[in-house]
């Protein structure tokens, strides 16, 4: 290994640079200032200089090993792929239950089940507010009934499913259990994550129905109970993709999602738990946005800074309580409406940029989602992106194979220090839950998003198709649809349930949930219990709704 | 001298999407063009929506779903707006909407719909030149 002198390589840069500046008279830059989406100037040239500070072993090490820089297992994509997991879910649950079919013979590796609004929500199909919903953005699931059938043939034994559900997560999670049972399928084998992460829907992604003191006991409620019951089970996701998607920056992004984890880890910890019991459940969930170098720079960051805080701030002392496992998902607001074909480069290259960035498991955007739900044609093109990148380019042959890269461990370390600066500020707020309340995040957010779609109307940043290289052209023609018939099918399979099952058992078990909201019990027995008796998601949230009350939003906007 | 009464603009999330992104950046870039703009938030019922723009006396409304949920949400609506005789605001649409639903929801009287990769620009210059002036 050369040594240099600090001095001489410091003269040498100096000389090179006076060099480049002379020529720049002839031949300028493309641009005066070079910045990323976190206002982070980007430089012309990394050295050696530029990490000289970054001590390697305290700040870097190895894969597999604290503060997991490199990744968190040793051998990373040598050992074995990431997950392969495709958002998927419309309609009834028999058509999302073909779709997993098809998704699973495709090659795909786990399954991840979208939810429709009024589910997400916690109404029932024929709830008013579910009118124009039903279906449209995911399956609807009303009960047990429609659970049983959504994984119909799917041997949960085997597969790991990941469910984007929040508000009422601690239902779906007990429907899922619940068929489990049935298959014969004991708890300890289930794999897979709920969501579960409320923070970032009051900041974010809108489905939030308690306020935020009784969201946290029903999250702390989930670790506590799957810590004995479901032991292979991640009980939350804390998720900094929506954060990204609302239009936050990078470092944005890693520190909204940390701080949100603090708050978790704080409400579990008050909850009397001990954080070895249940931080290593804990799981994370990323975008991976179109600045390349950048993007791979903020999932090594991540892994940096929450094993320093798990280790630091809450003195765990198990390794897999300081890991960050995450899912990545390319960034949906990304991709245009106009010349989709695009959009499948552009995910390409998010891909790419979240496989070297060490995910654990990934969902690549489907070409046409700027314009409607994904066609099986433009679902497969996204899972085969994932598949070329897995066995034909040869990028997961060796670990974290840009470590060591000048900048970008110069920008891992700027990211990692920006975000810190945040987490600071929210800390002497009194945490994310008061950040959220005071609106701060929310208008953090705000302001980053009005910030880049002025860049795009000023021309400062570029939209392939959309303000440079546009063409003529006649956007989507063929999309596919959800038939309006999905709310009365649903409706009439509700009444059908309502007649048949035994409602003195559905009373009572809802009853009996009363009971447990007001009092300060684990909620997660009586659910499931409730669940199985099919009570419906409605009736469930209905009873939840009347003991916690519902959030009403900080308006940060207007007037 | 009397001051010409600014734009007043109702921006309004019908149904259970939480994507508020586009509408609180149109509804800023709308400020910033001098207009007076009222966010609803999320989750409106096509009820209040109507009711707040009549409270507020606003000119527009500007409707935003990306759930697919605009096929039932913009046409009650509009209904609801003629059922209160409100004839004179101007209403317009964004979000996911496919090119194939554009002309029935204009049937309805919906003005136009901005899809994704809409300039705010676009947006300021259609409501200027469509909102007939109540100095």
């Amino acid at each position: 290994m050369p040594h240099y002198e600090r001095a001489e390589l410091e003269q040498a840069l100096d000389k090179w640079e006076a060099s480049v500046r002379k020529s720049l008279s002839k031949s300028p830059e493309r641009k005066q200032e070079f910045i990323n989406t976190s206002n982070v100037p980007v430089k012309r040239l990394y050295t050696p200089l530029d990490i000289e500070d970054l001590p390697y072993l305290e700040e870097i090490g190895f894969p597999g090993e604290y503060p997991f820089t490199r990744g968190i297992q040793p051998t990373m994509y040598r050992g074995r792929f990431w997950t392969m997991r495709q958002y998927a879910g419309f309609g009834t649950a028999e058509e999302s239950n073909k779709r997993y079919h098809y998704l699973l013979q495709q090659g795909q590796t786990g399954l991840s089940v979208a939810f429709d609004l009024p589910t997400q929500i916690g109404f029932d199909s024929d709830h008013e507010m579910a009118i124009g919903e039903v279906g449209k953005v995911g399956v609807a699931i009303d009960s047990l009934r429609d659970m049983e059938i959504l994984f119909d043939g799917i041997p949960l034994g085997e597969v790991s499913t990941s469910m984007t559900i929040n508000a009422p997560a601690s239902v779906l999670l007990a429907m899922y259990m619940a068929v489990a049972e049935k298959q014969g399928v004991p708890f300890k084998d289930l794999r897979g994550t709920i969501q579960n992460d409320i923070l970032k829907e009051y900041t974010s992604r809108g489905t939030y129905i308690f306020p935020p003191g009784p969201s946290m006991r029903i999250v702390t409620d989930i670790f506590q109970f799957c810590s004995k019951e479901l032991p292979q089970w991640n009980t939350i996701s804390i998720s900094g993709y929506h954060i990204r998607e609302a239009g936050s920056t990078a470092v944005q992004e890693v520190a909204f999602t940390l701080a949100n984890g603090i708050a978790y880890v704080e409400a579990a910890i008050r909850a009397g738990l001990d954080v070895d019991e249940f931080a290593p459940r804990l799981s994370f969930f990323f975008n991976s946005h179109l600045d390349f170098f950048e993007e791979i720079a903020k999932f090594r960051a991540v892994r940096r800074l929450w094993a320093k805080i798990m280790k630091e701030r809450f003195h765990a002392k198990n390794p897999r309580s300081m890991m960050v496992r995450f899912h990545t998902q390319t960034a949906g607001c990304t991709l245009t409406a106009q010349q989709p074909y695009n959009n499948i480069i552009r995910v390409a290259f998010q891909a790419l940029a979240a496989v070297l960035g060490g995910t654990q498991s990934l969902h690549t955007n489907s070409m046409d989602e700027a314009l409607c739900l994904p066609s099986e044609e433009a679902v497969q093109i996204a899972l085969r992106t994932q598949q070329l990148i897995a066995y034909e380019t040869n990028v997961c042959d060796t670990v974290d194979p840009l470590g060591g890269s000048y900048y970008i461990e110069s920008l891992t370390e700027e990211i990692v220090k920006r975000a810190e600066d945040y987490i600071k500020r929210i800390d002497e707020m009194g945490g994310a839950v008061k950040a959220i309340e005071k609106g701060f995040i929310q208008r953090e957010i705000q302001d980053s998003a009005y910030k880049y779609q002025k860049e795009i109307e000023e021309g400062a940043r570029t939209v392939v198709g959309v303000n440079r290289f546009k063409v003529e052209e006649r956007l989507n023609t063929r999309i596919l649809r959800v038939d309006p018939k999905v709310r009365e099918v649903q409706i009439k399979r509700l009444r059908e349930l309502k007649g048949q099952r035994n409602n003195q058992e559905v009373e009572r078990s809802l009853k009996r949930l009363r009971e447990t909201a007001e009092g300060e019990e684990n909620l997660m027995p009586t659910i499931y219990e409730a669940v199985k008796s099919y009570a419906t998601l409605g009736e469930i949230c209905g009873v939840l709704r009347e003991v916690f009350g519902e959030y009403q939003p900080t308006v940060t906007i207007g007037r | 001298m009397e001051q010409k009464r600014k734009i007043r603009v109702l921006a309004a999330k019908p149904g259970l999407d939480g994507h508020d992104r586009g509408i609180k950046v149109v509804a800023t870039a709308l400020m910033e063009a001098g207009m007076e703009v009222i966010y609803t938030g999320i989750r409106q019922t096509p009820q209040q929506i109507v009711e707040a723009a009549i409270q507020e006396d606003v000119d527009v409304i500007g409707l935003s779903i990306l759930s697919g949920a605009h096929d039932y949400h913009f046409p009650k609506v509009m209904e609801l707006l003629k059922e209160k005789g409100v004839e004179d605001v101007v209403v317009i649409g964004g979000g996911i909407i496919p090119e194939e639903d554009i002309p029935k929801l204009k049937e309805c009287g919906i003005k136009e719909i901005f899809g994704p990769g809409t300039s705010t620009r676009e947006i300021i210059r259609f409501i200027e030149e469509n909102v007939k002036r109540r100095d």
